[in-house]
């Protein structure tokens, strides 16, 4: 029995490291990558043979990376921000309320989360220049809550739908109306799902590089994507690989925080103890 | 405090079916009402309906002599305990209790006061700054009653409350359940599936079949004067052994021998669109072993022998399985019984027979016996629709009634 | 022998076939006003009201976004009209779907988007699942695995893409100097490869935590029956767990497969379209913001967008009633 217990530990095991070193390899290797020095740079060793935090300083030197820095954080966190608390409305309805035009609205939203958004950037490339909305950050926030929306609507109304009716049922009893009811009882269950949502969201607006390379034109709003692959042309008598390698790991740290923190909840509910014995 | 009249209240789904038709009836203040059915009679749609988590289609609902229909389940003043019991797992116990009293915007110290009183009440002072997950299903159970019972509203509805625990604590809180009733006094309606719930909690009993009322009426009385085949079936445990009858010259012809009938049953069966095939309806306690049977009772039944198939002993007294020939009474009532029971231990659809007689029987299993029946406590349905023919003005009175 | 109404466990609350019970049921009150003809309530109002308000914004911004856009994109497909020759705008109807359609480039990124969708969901399908029964079922070090499997979803696309061009750039990067002498980023297969590649890696773990949400679905009891049974971990997979999944997996399928066709970020940072690698993304966003051509470029998103619906239009179909959003038949 132990021995069998042992056996599959250690093929669980050799599976996890399968894993991981599938995922993690090229992350790796970025970092590698950036803790270079230049004359080392290009010597196709995985493992840095002179280690430096000169390409770190770099970045850090001008303020072009910390202003695409500031302008995705911001522009991330604020669409998220009203993604999700829309996203939350709206999904609680669907999954909650009875009411006619609600098929409609989960078929638009399933055509917008379908839609070829370089499709749309063209349109919205020439409004934004007449309404004046090209190259600032409601410009991209805009943009990024609709197609956010589609996903926070659908992963929130699977999260609502798993808390159970009875908690609603009681809490009418109880003398809350559907507003309080919501408030006080769902939302606080519903809690990881906006978590989840929420990271859902951070992720594809962080990510986003159509929209980001379309829509802005300068360092008013560009993002950090965006400014990622401007660093190429940026230095002209120097390698900027070590530089961009550098920045990349610098705005993938926040993310890895995120997940790690966050990979439990992705999953369980947190509804137990709420109903049965 | 308030009675609750529901006055021909239905319940129509968008789909087309209909799950509750035309309910009269008329809680007093006070009194603990029990719905009481097969699942998906309606007593659950029901009971939302008097809660208002459930619109009515049709039909006038009371409360207090006010008409609520349209009102919304916070305006009505009633509350409720779910089969789930739905506690905010947020929430600590103490939180839960006095969540609808913060809604009501009572002052903090009048919550404090009365979520402890209702803690003491409930035994649960102990345990009030746990969570709803630190607790058991018993100790949850009363958090939902605690919450219930906290803000004194004008009605408690309790939607299958002791179902999800397990059989001893359920016959406790069968006790607490009732107890506290009795001491404050408030109307309650109680929904249950099961029918030993219906029998020791409720000043009466309500039982539903496919959306319809069946009887209203105490427990005793519906156990004793069944309405119909629906309500003898499903009402006692174990239940009443049917058996197929048919009419002749004046007798009935059933597998027990020919059962003499009184004049008014006579009457009865003699019109034109009577039915020649009955079905025969005798509780278990009825039946007693033929050898301790004392001269009296002798007259007033009726013996027969049959192979005993197995023997029970309960201390108390003796559960004998009895093997007789014939074929099984059906019909839709009984089939739909037998459903719901998972018709594998509902016994009183077969060709056995489950007798109870005294313990001092010395009857062994194998033998063939001689059982005695008493002929003033059978019942005889109508397998069309059910309907007790032995019942007169309201009253069960055997066969031989005249 | 005698009657039998009803069979055994029917609902018997289903309309009027109740013909037994007291006399109390007897009176069929069987007047039909009409399914949802029923006045409603003063509550059922109460309730549309809120859906409607709770949705309202949501609904107003996807729409004030994209609806114009849309009809806009619809309206400059059928013009000629070029940034750099301003003048020459005019109304052209279908002719540069003609011109589109009959052009070589268009096909060629066509047939590239279609070879990379294809190739990288059917990919992805595989690795996805198997990815997520070991973050699913994995005895040690679960919270690890979830983890480090669920981090290229998180690292920006053009940062991954960065990492496997230099890790194929001659010279610089530990996987050209392992793999070829050449640098494979200038031909066409290796360079598809490449993006190919770079797509599963980094959407893979997107499939696989679908795929573990309906893994959260199969009952541990039905695979426990199933192996008492004597079904052996396969079948077990394909005749228990598959048919539970099927919802997950084929919404998981079409999300990543309408992703897929849109391509775009991979390729620009890995070939910038060279040697016959762009997708149609690619040529569009090439028309649209640099070349400036805004006819032809909305012309191919419109086209775009059709291929996508018909795409999407298949997978719904192919969904039945486990679209989300459908009723799964529970009443309120």
């Amino acid at each position: 029995m132990a021995d069998t217990t042992t056996r599959a530990k250690v093929r669980w095991g050799l599976l996890d490291v399968a894993v991981v070193v599938f995922a993690l390899t090229p992350v790796l290797w970025i970092m590698s990558l950036s803790f270079k020095t230049p004359a080392t740079l290009t010597d196709g060793k995985f493992i840095p043979r002179e280690w430096t935090l000169e390409n770190y300083r770099t970045i850090f030197a001008t303020d072009q990376f910390v202003r695409a820095l500031i302008n995705s954080i911001g522009i991330a966190l604020i669409a998220t921000a009203i993604a999700v608390v829309l996203g939350a409305m709206a999904a609680y309805a669907i999954s909650r309320l009875d009411f006619p035009g609600k098929r409609v609205l989960i078929g638009v939203s399933l055509l917008i989360a379908m839609f070829p958004q370089v499709s749309l950037v063209s349109p919205l490339f020439e409004i934004e220049r007449q309404l004046g909305l090209f190259d600032t950050w409601p410009g991209l926030i805009l943009p990024y809550i609709t197609f956010a929306l589609p996903l926070a609507i659908y992963t929130l109304s699977a999260f609502f739908k798993q808390i159970p009716w009875d908690l609603e049922k009681a809490a009418k009893m109880d003398g809350a109306t559907q507003g309080q009811a919501f408030r006080r009882v769902i939302a606080p269950l519903a809690a990881p799902g906006l978590f989840t949502t929420a990271i859902l969201v951070f992720i594809f607006c962080w990510n986003d590089f159509l929209f980001a390379i379309s829509l802005t034109s300068t360092e008013r709003s560009r993002t950090v994507p965006v400014a990622l692959s401007f660093f190429t042309g940026a230095s002209q008598f120097e390698d900027p690989t070590g530089a961009i390698c550098a920045a990349a790991v610098v705005i993938t740290v926040p993310i890895i925080l995120f997940v790690l923190f966050f990979q439990r909840r992705i999953v369980s509910g947190l509804t137990s103890g709420a109903v049965k014995g | 405090m308030a009675e609750i009249v529901l006055d021909k209240v239905s319940k129509k789904f968008p789909d087309g079916t209909t799950a509750v038709r035309d309910v009269d009836l008329e809680i007093a203040d006070g009194e603990f009402v029990i719905l009481v059915g097969p699942s998906g009679c309606g007593k659950s749609t029901t009971l939302n309906m008097i809660a208002g988590l459930e619109d009515i289609s049709s039909g006038e609902l009371r409360i207090g002599g006010q008409r609520v229909n349209d009102k919304a389940p916070r305006d009505r003043d009633i509350a409720m305990v779910f089969q789930s019991y739905a506690l905010y797992p947020n929430m600590t116990v103490r939180e839960n209790m006095a969540f609808p009293l913060r809604l009501a915007k009572l002052d903090k110290e009048t919550i404090t006061q009365k979520v402890e009183e209702a803690a003491k009440v409930l035994e649960l002072t102990p345990l009030l700054d746990r969570k709803p997950a630190n607790l058991s299903g018993g100790q949850r159970q009363r958090v939902a009653m605690g919450r219930a019972i906290v803000r004194q509203p004008k009605a408690f509805l309790m939607d299958e409350p002791l179902s999800n625990l397990d059989a001893k604590l359920r016959v406790q809180m069968r006790t607490v359940v009732s107890r506290l009733q009795k001491q404050l006094g408030t109307t309650t309606v109680y929904v249950t599936h099961d029918q030993t719930e219906a029998m020791t909690l409720g000043d009466r009993v309500v039982i539903m079949r496919g959306g319809a009322v069946q009887q209203v009426g105490p427990p005793q009385e519906l156990y004793d004067h069944p309405n119909n085949l629906f309500v003898a079936g499903f009402i006692g445990s174990p239940s009443m052994n049917f058996l197929t009858a048919t009419v002749e010259d004046g007798t009935l012809r059933t597998a027990l021998g020919d059962v003499p009938i009184g004049d008014r049953i006579r009457r009865e069966l003699e019109g034109a669109d009577a039915p020649r095939d009955l079905i025969l309806g005798i509780r278990p306690e009825h039946f007693e072993d033929a050898e301790l049977v004392d001269e009296e009772s002798r007259r007033r039944g009726m013996e027969f022998t049959a192979p005993v198939d197995i023997v029970e002993s309960m201390g108390s007294d003796k559960y004998v399985y009895l093997s007789v020939e014939g074929e099984r009474a059906t019909s839709a009532e009984l089939e739909e019984l037998a459903a719901d029971a998972g018709a594998a231990d509902f016994s009183g659809a077969g060709s056995n027979l489950v007798t109870r007689l005294s313990a001092e029987s010395t009857v062994t299993e194998g033998e063939d016996r001689r059982v005695w029946f008493n002929l003033e406590k059978i019942h005889l349905f109508d397998p069309s629709d059910g309907r007790n023919l032995t019942l007169h003005e309201g009253r069960a009175a055997g066969a031989l009634a005249d | 022998m005698s009657v039998n109404a009803t069979p055994a466990g029917a609902d018997v609350a289903a309309d009027g076939t109740d013909t037994g019970g007291g006399r109390r049921a007897a009176v069929p009150t069987q007047r039909d006003n009409g399914r949802g003809k029923v006045p409603l309530s003063e509550n059922k109002r109460a309730e549309r009201r809120l859906g409607w308000l709770l949705c309202a914004p949501a609904a107003f911004v996807m729409l004030a976004v994209t609806a114009y856009p849309i009809l806009y994109s619809v309206w400059l497909s059928l013009q000629r009209y070029d940034l750099r020759f301003p003048a020459e705008r005019e109304f052209i109807g279908l002719q540069n779907y003609v011109t589109v359609l009959t052009n070589e480039f268009w096909w060629t990124a066509f047939g590239v988007t279609m070879l990379i969708t294809v190739v990288t969901v059917a990919v992805e399908l595989v690795l996805g699942m198997g990815l997520a029964l070991i973050m699913h079922r994995t005895l040690v070090g679960r919270g690890i695995v979830r983890t480090s499997a669920l981090i290229p979803y998180g690292i920006v696309t053009v940062v991954a893409a960065f990492s496997w061009r230099y890790a194929w750039t001659p010279g610089t990067g530990y996987l050209a100097n392992l793999f070829s002498d050449g640098a494979p980023l200038t031909e066409r297969a290796s360079s598809l490869a490449i993006i190919m590649l770079a797509e599963i890696w980094k959407t893979t773990p997107f499939m696989a935590l679908l795929l573990m949400a309906g893994l959260a679905l199969v009952p541990e009891d039905l695979l426990k029956a199933a192996s008492t049974d004597g079904a052996t971990a396969w079948q077990r997979f394909t005749k228990v767990m598959l048919p539970v999944m099927k919802p997950a997996i084929l919404v998981a399928l079409l999300f990543r497969t309408l992703d897929a066709f849109r391509v775009f970020d991979n390729i620009y940072v890995l070939t910038s379209g060279a040697n016959e690698t762009s997708s149609v993304s690619m040529i569009a966003y090439n028309n649209l913001i640099r070349g400036l051509n805004l006819g032809i470029g909305s012309t191919m998103s419109v086209l775009i967008f059709i291929t996508v619906a018909i795409i999407a239009f298949i997978f719904v179909k192919l969904f039945g009633t486990a679209a989300p959003g459908s009723d799964d038949g529970e009443r309120r």
